[in-house]
This record gives structure tokens, C-alpha cells and sequence, in this order.
């Protein structure tokens, strides 16, 4: 395709999600929401099949219904802003440019599950948003919830920088005050989460995609994307592309299609999903599906093109993890530096090439008895990216 | 209480609401391995050695924190499980300096038997352990980071039990470690010496600091009168390092042992543990005396002082409440004290020749013989102490077929002693000792209890209390008639806290508290056999009071030969001699940082 089909398709993939970016009134949202009943809102989300943006895909009308259900006076909203993982920034941007719609979303989470405290915790990276954050949830507070007396009050907290404090159980630990370090699960958030209490916790994407639904109707939601992932999705293309940048796009399409709008003609490999996520070579690119039903994504996408040694790629993904595990359980602390360290030695001839099965299989065992899905994702670029490229992290 | 109804390995089985997956296999007598895991921590979940299937889970869970579930069917040991646990073993192989044939843990090492257990290659992963240089600063602890495997057990024995938490983990991911404060050696932070997380380490990256070859030195040198004593609570503990049930009392086998290492006297800290109780009863009296008749300021409640590990955390913790501690020494450095002047005198022994080695429950002991203050008789108390594990190894390699010795008993002087001395090795010993002594000095009658047993004092709760009404009084104790002698007992130094921070805030309505650094008292203290749980320490504590039962004489002021020591050399507890020799002073220590200079912190490293 010519360089202005493409601009022109590109553009009209765009025109036909662009919800989170849309012009909207996000108050007289909240005022038909509010006069709802809470059981209404949550049968809304679960009816539009939203799921968690952050990557996990957790169905977030059930989420909250759970956290609805639980029992407990006191229950918790927060909005996981720790956006750490190496090739996203699509939160930063919706921080940026749509406050309002994510602290709307926190609200009609609130209003759903009967929350009466609601933050964001906002990744420690990210200090340069915190104080528009903190006068916008202010506002909120001051001229919103306490003029129409609705018993709810927003607060923003920073993070300190690490990245396993985007686990939602590491980021209550650390908005506890204390190391923050994935808990033992069960009990999930949503029956004992921040203080104990039932905490609902989403992505800044979803909460935001929440007021997009309450405000189009689910339907509207459910006809984009495919039959097991509905919705548009905020992507963050970083890498060997001419048009790096946050695009939301539909759910669904192959990354042939998506490597056509957004490659620079030479991709060999993209890495869906930032450093925990799989790496998938070119011969796969036509019957590999964005979404849930091929390849998820919390919305990174790295584009690689021939230049580019995918040994270096992985070691420096291993390098960032064996830094970035929390190292509380064996697994992940020692399993993330002997496959940093396996790979050296191969690489260096100090072990045999064997040696790069043990460690498959070592990251296989990694993904079964991790405590947290730090450790078990670490399967995912490790064993997709030594299976389709061998020879080049061997030798 | 709900009842959950699950299948193990398709054995049905049901346990209470609330129980694990550990708990339901506990029942079945499927033994789960764990290291992370112990009874008297709370559950971490983080070595993951104990995984195990779920049917229809994605991933293993880890059966020590997973709660059992209606219907829920586990597999404890499949192809899968025993594949996943053998690679969590040879992960921690890896991150473990491995050297057994150097280890001094080898032989009681957690990790060793599971490695062999489950036939893991310690060889399989490029090695990653941490080279830092041995910490060998404290006179007590020996820590280890390449032997250590971040299960933390110490974090949590330091935090949860003791509440003092000078072991803490520090950094993340690949740098993550169990340190001190700033990475400080042990010796110079607010670390007590109890050796809590010395008795939980599965490893051998926290062991006592072995004295054992001195001792062979000391015992094999031909000019040196080498005496021991033993601490009360050894003798219902020795016996499991040498093959024997929690709980058997040994005390003739463990002299006769003594004897056949080579030892020259063999005598007992029971005897100065009767004697302390004549210098702190008295004590106590004479403060009460102050209070109460002459309306004097002086520090009450008195505070036991038998337990460095407690010393040492007073020091630091409550430097404010140092008067309120009894000036005597523990047990063991009056013996000391005394072995190198009366024993000496009497056995016409140069004190310069006699090399005194105690052999101790516990690991703080160490710290406390280093003393600067303990040498009152121009030379140093005691020379070397012993754990009951060292002991335990010294009879192993002397060749003494343990459990086949007669019993024999303790030589004299110093060798005679009573039930109440031998009750200080349990919790509220010490206590009930000074109250059956105190109450007969006081009325002239025995302390008012069946049997002399004084039952609110004992058992393992954290903190006790008691009370007795003094009635029909002697006459030289008039103002204390009616007076009802409030008490207290803590062990764990988390209850000892609780105590101190009632008294720092002047509403403790105490007379007298006991404190004992270790759950449980010295029965549980840091130098004892491993493992240790709830279970086992009752069962040494019933040892105790049985032998204590089983003694003629169970009241400190009978014991016939701390009754001439008095009239032959000190005179009067309390009197000029027994200051001298008996009673010591206490460092204000405060938290603030302990290093005395850079110089010498680098000292301590490099050697």
C-alpha cells in the first residue's frame, strides 16, 4: 500500500473505535449514572464484556461484582496507574489528556460496588502528573461528589518506582506502607484488598472505557472488536516503526494487517504485550490475532526489524526482570537470573547448546509456580523468542 | 466450625473451615515438604517448595498458604509436582553455596536432605551465590549470605517473635538479601544474641559461633583445671541431639558424658541458680523494704536478670529502665565468679590454671561471658560457652555411645542442687523459685500452693500473672503483712516489650517481673537442638517440672551447699563479698548506631 492508503486506513480504523479520546461530557454522564441503580450499572459492564486492559483480561464486570457482593462496610476503588511495563505509555497519555474520564470511571465503579474512597496510584515515573492529578481529583471532590452529597473522596498516591508494584496485590502492600511484594492469593482484592477491605482494582484504560460504555451503551461496545474481545483497545507502538505513538485501535485484527499500517516494511519480530508479553516472528504474523483469542496485550507493541539482535532483545527483557522481580519467592529470583545467565554462558560457549532446553523448561516450571504473574509470564518472551530465533541467541 | 470436604492424591478427607492444603494433607500423613514453612511463624509462601496440582488450576498452588476448598482435589506427587519441586530445589542449589563437607549445619541441613530427597543436581544452574565475606563480628552468630536462601524465616523469628527485628530484607530482585541495618555487622546493631533465628534457619547461613575446639584445646592442656557447668534447661534437650525423644531427661547420662570428655569437674548452674535466687529474693525484699516501710524512690517492679538476650534488648530498647533490672549476674557468671574464687580456694587450685566452660541453652551466653564486666575476681567468668548443640557434637566426635551411659552424678563443691533451680530453665522458673523462697523467708510457712507447684506462673501464654496475698507475716516483715505480691512473667522478647512499655508509662501494677528472651523460656532458647516448635518445647517444659517433682529439696534457701558457701566465704546474700562477686552493672545502649569508628568496622569485616 501507497504511504497515503495507509495514513487514510489507519485513519479510519481510528474513527471507527475513538472512544477513549472522544470529546464527552463526563458530568452529565455521572448525573443519568447516579440516578441508576448500582445492580443496573454492574448488569451494563458485564453485558458490554469489558475486560481488564492491563493485560490480564479479567472480565471487570464480574470484578466488580464480586468486590459489590463482598461483605464489609468500608470498600475500595483504585485505579492502577503503575503503568511499568517497557513499551507502554498509553496510560500516561490518557492520564494526560483525559483525567476526567478515568476519575469518572472510579466514580461509577464506586457508585457500583458502593465504594466510599477512591486513588490512583500513580507510577513513581510518572511524578509530573501528580499534582494536576491531585487539583483534578480535588475538584472532583469539592465540585462534583460534595455538592450532590455523595459520600465518595478521591485521592492520588505516588509510587516509589517498582515495577512488580503493578501486581494489584504488590501496589495495596505498597500503598499499606509496606514492601511492596505480591500477597498470597486467596483471598483476592475483591474480598480483602486495601485494609482488608474489598477492593476493585483496573487499569486506567478500563475505568476509562467504563464511562464510554455508561455513556454509548454497552452494545455499542460489544460491536467492536471480535466475539471474545469486545472493545477498542489503546495500543503504545514503540520500536522500529515510522509511526511510534498511542493509537486506539479495534480488537481483532492479525498482525499482518497491523505490521502492514505501522512496520516500516522490514519487521521481522513484534513483541505483543511489552516485556512480559510473546514475541511472534513474520512467518506467524498472517494467523496471529490480536486479542484474547490469539495474542493479548496490556496495549505494547514493539515492532523489530532485521537490524535487530533478538539475544540482545531478550537479555535486556531478562536483565530488567532479574532486577524487577520483587525476589520473595525462589521461582522468580533465582529462575530470572539463571536464564539471564544461562543464556550468557551459552552464548559465551561456556555451556552447551543443550543447555537453552533446560532453561525452557526452567521458564515453563517458572510459569506454574511463580507467586505472581510476574514470574509466570516470564515464559512468554523467553520461550517464544528462543523457539522462533534459536541461532541468534545461541551463537 | 464449617467442615470442607477434598480429595488428597483421591483419599477423601475433611477438615475444619479455614485449614489448608498443608493441614488437610497433615491428616492424612502426606508429608508436603516445606522450608519457608514453620509452626511458629506466619505463613510466607515464598520458597514454593511445597507446590502441589490442583485439578482444574492453571497453575501449582503452594499448599502451605492455600486454603482447602469444597470439593477440591489435590495431587501431591505427580510427575508434574515432583518435576516443579525438584527445580525449585536445584534454583536454591544454585543461589547456595553448597560446600556440606565444610558446613557446619551439614547433617541438620533443611535443604540438604530435601536436595537429596529429591535427587536435585546441585550442578544444574550456574552458581549465584552470594560471595559476601563471612559476618563473624558477633561473639554469638555467625551469618553466612552464600548459605542463605531467603526464605525468611529469620526476618520473621526476628520480627514476629522477638519483635526485634535487627534482621531485615533489604533490595529486590537479584541484589535481595537478609541484612542487618545499613548492612551493619551483627555485633554492631540492636541484634540481642538470642539465636531465635539461628534455631529456624534451614541452612547454615545463621550458626552459632562454635567454641569447641578451645575446648578440646583447654580440656587436652595439662596444666588447666577445666570445670563445666551445666544449665538446667540442657539436660531435657541434649538427649535429641544424640538420638533421643523430646523431652527425656538425661542428666546423669550428660555427667557421665562430661566426665568421659575429659572435663576435670563436672558441676552444676543449678547450684548458682539456687544461689541467684538468694541474692535477687533478697533483693526484691530489700527494695519492697524501701518502698513500702521507709517510702524511699526506688526502682520498682524489680525486673529479673537471668537472660542476656533480654539484658541486651533492655539495653537498647528501654535504656531508661536499667535500675529497675536485679544487679545480679545470671547463673552462669556467678558460677563463674565463684569456680575461680571459693571453688578454687577450696580445692587449692590456682584460679589463673582453672579454665571454666559453660554449656548453655542458648547462644546470648556467649555474648554475655565477653562481658567486660565479668571478671570481678581478676579474671574472666567464664572462659568458653558451650550450646547444647556443641555438646551434642563434642560427645558425637568423642565417640560416647550416648543413649548406653550410666548415670552418674555431678561432682562437689558446687554440684548439689535443688527443684527450684532446676525450674529456671522453663518459663516462670525463675519465678516460682524466688516466690517459694521470698513467701517462707517473709511468713516462715511454704508458698500457698498445692505442692509447692505454682501453677498461674507456668505454660507457654505469652505473658502470665500472679498474685499472692501475704498473711501472718514474721515480725521483721510487719509492713508487708496483707500486702498483696503482684508478679508477672513474659517470654519472647515481642511480650517483653508489652511488659516494659506498661512499666515505662508508670502502669505496671507489678512487684516483680521474670523475663526470658526465648519462647518459652531457656527450654527454647536459641542454642537448643533443631527443630524447634510449640510441641517440643512443651514436652522439655514437662521435663523440667517432673524433675523438679522427682528432687528431695525444692526450695533455693535448703540447697545445704549454697548454705555453706554463705557461712563459709560470702556471709549474707547481699553482703560485701557477694556485691563484689555476684552482682554486675548495665550499659545504657539506646538504638542509635553502635559502630565505634569506621577503623574498626572494617577490622571486624576483614577478619
Amino acid at each position: 500500500m501507497e504511504p497515503e492508503d495507509l495514513n487514510r486506513r489507519l485513519e479510519e480504523l481510528k474513527q471507527r473505535v475513538n472512544l477513549i479520546f472522544k470529546n464527552i461530557d463526563c458530568e452529565a454522564i455521572l448525573n443519568d449514572v447516579l440516578r441508576e441503580t448500582p445492580r443496573t450499572v454492574l448488569s451494563k459492564i458485564i453485558a458490554s464484556g469489558l475486560s481488564g486492559r492491563g493485560g490480564a483480561g479479567f472480565p471487570t464486570g464480574i470484578k466488580w461484582q464480586g468486590a459489590a457482593n463482598a461483605d464489609g462496610k468500608i470498600k475500595y476503588v483504585i485505579c492502577n496507574a503503575d503503568e511499568g511495563e517497557p513499551g507502554t505509555f498509553k496510560d500516561r497519555q490518557i492520564l494526560d489528556e483525559e483525567p476526567d474520564k478515568v476519575i469518572a470511571g472510579m466514580i461509577i465503579c464506586a457508585h457500583a460496588i458502593g465504594a466510599k474512597e477512591g486513588y490512583i496510584y500513580l507510577r513513581g515515573e510518572y511524578a509530573f502528573l501528580y499534582r494536576k492529578l491531585v487539583s483534578k481529583c480535588e475538584e472532583w471532590n469539592r465540585f462534583f461528589l460534595s455538592n450532590r452529597n455523595i459520600d465518595f473522596t478521591l485521592f492520588v498516591r505516588l509510587g516509589a518506582g517498582a515495577y512488580v508494584c503493578g501486581e494489584e496485590t504488590a501496589l495495596i502492600e505498597s500503598m499499606e506502607g509496606k514492601r511492596g511484594e505480591p500477597r498470597n492469593k486467596p483471598p483476592l482484592p475483591v474480598i480483602s484488598g486495601y485494609k482488608g477491605c474489598p477492593t476493585v482494582i483496573n487499569n486506567v484504560e478500563t475505568l476509562a472505557y467504563a464511562v464510554m460504555i455508561m455513556s454509548d451503551g454497552p452494545e455499542h461496545f460489544r460491536s467492536m472488536g471480535t466475539k471474545n474481545s469486545m472493545g477498542g483497545k489503546v495500543f503504545s507502538i514503540s520500536g522500529d516503526s515510522p509511526r511510534k505513538g498511542v493509537y486506539e485501535l479495534p480488537l481483532g485484527m492479525t498482525l499482518y494487517e497491523f505490521v502492514e499500517l505501522l512496520g516500516d516494511g522490514d519487521t521481522k519480530a513484534v513483541q505483543v504485550g511489552g516485556s512480559s508479553g510473546t514475541c511472534v516472528p513474520r512467518k506467524k504474523f498472517a494467523d496471529t490475532i490480536i486479542g484474547f483469542e490469539g495474542v493479548p496485550t496490556g496495549g505494547s507493541m514493539i515492532l523489530f526489524n532485521s537490524s535487530r539482535s533478538m539475544y540482545h532483545v531478550l537479555k535486556n527483557y531478562l536483565e530488567f526482570f532479574q532486577e524487577e522481580s520483587c525476589g520473595q519467592c525462589t521461582p522468580c529470583r533465582v529462575g530470572c537470573q539463571q536464564l539471564l545467565k544461562g543464556i550468557e554462558a551459552i552464548r559465551a560457549g561456556e555451556r552447551p547448546l543443550s543447555y537453552l532446553d533446560r532453561l525452557r523448561n526452567l521458564a515453563v516450571i517458572m510459569s506454574v509456580s511463580s507467586k505472581c504473574s510476574l514470574g509466570q509470564s516470564l515464559v512468554n518472551p523467553f520461550n517464544s523468542i528462543t523457539g522462533h530465533f534459536r541461532e541468534e541467541v545461541c551463537y | 466450625m464449617k467442615t470442607i470436604s477434598m480429595r488428597i492424591n483421591d483419599i477423601p478427607v475433611t477438615v475444619d473451615e479455614g485449614a489448608t492444603i498443608l493441614d488437610a494433607a497433615k491428616k492424612l500423613d502426606i508429608r508436603i515438604p516445606t522450608l519457608c514453612h514453620h509452626e511458629d511463624l506466619c505463613v510466607s509462601g515464598n520458597c514454593r517448595v511445597c507446590v502441589v496440582e490442583q485439578k482444574g488450576a492453571r497453575v501449582l498452588r503452594s499448599s502451605c498458604v492455600v486454603p482447602a476448598a469444597e470439593g477440591m482435589q489435590i495431587y501431591t506427587n505427580n510427575q508434574k509436582v515432583r518435576e516443579a519441586r525438584r527445580t525449585i530445589i536445584e534454583l536454591l542449589l544454585s543461589e547456595h553455596a553448597g560446600e556440606c563437607t565444610s558446613c557446619y549445619k551439614s547433617g541438620n541441613c533443611e535443604l540438604q536432605s530435601l536436595a537429596q530427597e529429591y535427587l536435585a543436581d546441585g550442578n544444574a544452574y550456574i552458581n549465584i551465590a552470594d560471595r559476601t565475606p563471612l559476618d563473624i563480628s558477633s561473639p554469638a552468630i555467625i551469618k553466612d549470605d552464600s548459605k542463605c536462601i531467603r526464605c525468611l524465616r529469620c526476618v520473621r523469628t526476628c520480627s514476629e517473635l522477638q519483635g526485634v527485628s535487627a534482621l531485615w530484607r533489604v533490595n529486590k530482585g537479584n541484589k535481595t538479601k537478609v541484612a542487618t541495618f545499613m548492612e551493619n555487622p551483627l555485633h554492631y546493631v540492636a541484634c540481642m544474641n538470642c539465636g531465635q533465628c539461628v534455631n529456624r534457619c534451614p541452612t547454615g547461613a545463621l550458626t552459632e559461633k562454635n567454641y569447641i575446639e578451645d575446648v578440646w584445646q583447654a580440656i587436652d592442656h595439662p596444666d588447666k583445671h577445666v570445670v563445666v557447668q551445666t544449665a538446667p534447661s540442657v539436660r531435657v534437650a541434649l538427649g535429641e541431639t544424640l538420638g533421643l525423644e523430646p523431652g527425656e531427661v538425661v542428666t546423669g547420662k550428660m555427667v557421665a558424658a562430661l566426665r568421659r570428655l575429659g572435663f576435670d569437674s563436672v558441676l552444676d548452674t543449678d547450684f548458682t541458680a539456687d544461689l541467684t535466687i538468694m541474692e535477687e529474693g533478697t533483693e526484691l525484699l530489700t527494695r519492697l523494704t524501701f518502698v513500702l516501710r521507709d517510702g524511699k524512690k526506688v526502682a520498682v517492679p524489680m525486673m529479673t536478670s537471668c537472660s542476656p538476650g533480654w539484658i541486651k534488648f533492655i539495653e537498647h530498647e528501654f535504656p531508661s529502665l536499667l535500675e529497675n533490672l536485679s544487679t545480679c549476674k545470671s547463673p552462669q557468671q556467678m558460677f563463674g565468679a565463684i569456680a575461680k574464687t571459693y571453688y578454687a580456694n577450696k580445692k587449692g587450685i590456682d584460679p589463673a590454671k582453672i579454665v571454666s566452660v559453660s554449656i548453655m541453652p542458648c547462644t546470648a551466653k556467649k555474648f554475655e561471658a565477653d562481658r567486660p564486666e565479668m571478671k570481678a575476681s581478676g579474671f574472666k567468668d567464664v572462659d568458653f560457652v558451650l550450646t547444647t548443640r556443641e555438646l551434642g557434637h563434642m560427645i558425637r566426635q568423642a565417640g560416647i555411645n550416648f543413649v548406653a551411659l550410666k548415670d552418674e552424678k555431678y561432682d562437689n563443691i558446687m554440684g548439689e542442687s535443688t527443684g527450684a533451680a532446676v525450674i529456671f530453665g522453663a518459663t516462670g522458673g525463675v519465678m516460682e523459685a524466688a516466690l517459694r523462697t521470698a513467701h517462707e523467708i517473709v511468713t516462715g510457712r511454704e508458698a500457698p500452693f498445692i505442692n509447692l507447684n505454682i501453677e498461674p506462673v507456668r505454660g507457654m501464654e505469652g505473658i502470665k500473672e500472679a498474685s499472692i496475698n501475704l498473711q501472718g507475716v514474721k515480725k521483721d516483715w510487719s509492713f508487708l503483712e496483707g500486702v498483696e505480691l503482684k508478679v508477672a512473667v513474659a517470654h519472647g522478647l515481642k511480650n517483653a516489650r508489652k511488659v516494659m512499655e506498661q512499666v515505662n508509662e508508670g502502669r505496671s501494677p507489678y512487684h516483680f517481673i521474670e523475663i526470658m528472651a526465648c519462647p518459652g523460656g531457656c527450654i527454647g532458647g536459641g542454642g537448643q537442638p533443631i527443630p524447634t516448635n510449640v510441641e517440643i518445647r512443651k514436652k522439655r517444659a514437662e521435663a523440667i517440672y517432673s524433675a523438679d517433682q522427682s528432687l528431695p529439696i525444692r526450695k533455693s534457701h535448703e540447697n545445704p551447699e549454697v548454705q555453706i558457701l554463705y557461712r563459709d566465704f560470702l556471709g549474707e546474700p547481699l553482703g560485701h563479698k557477694s556485691h563484689e562477686l555476684l552482682h554486675t552493672h548495665y550499659t545504657k545502649r539506646g538504638l542509635e548506631f553502635h559502630m565505634k569508628s569506621k577503623k574498626n568496622q572494617k577490622q571486624v569485616i576483614a577478619c
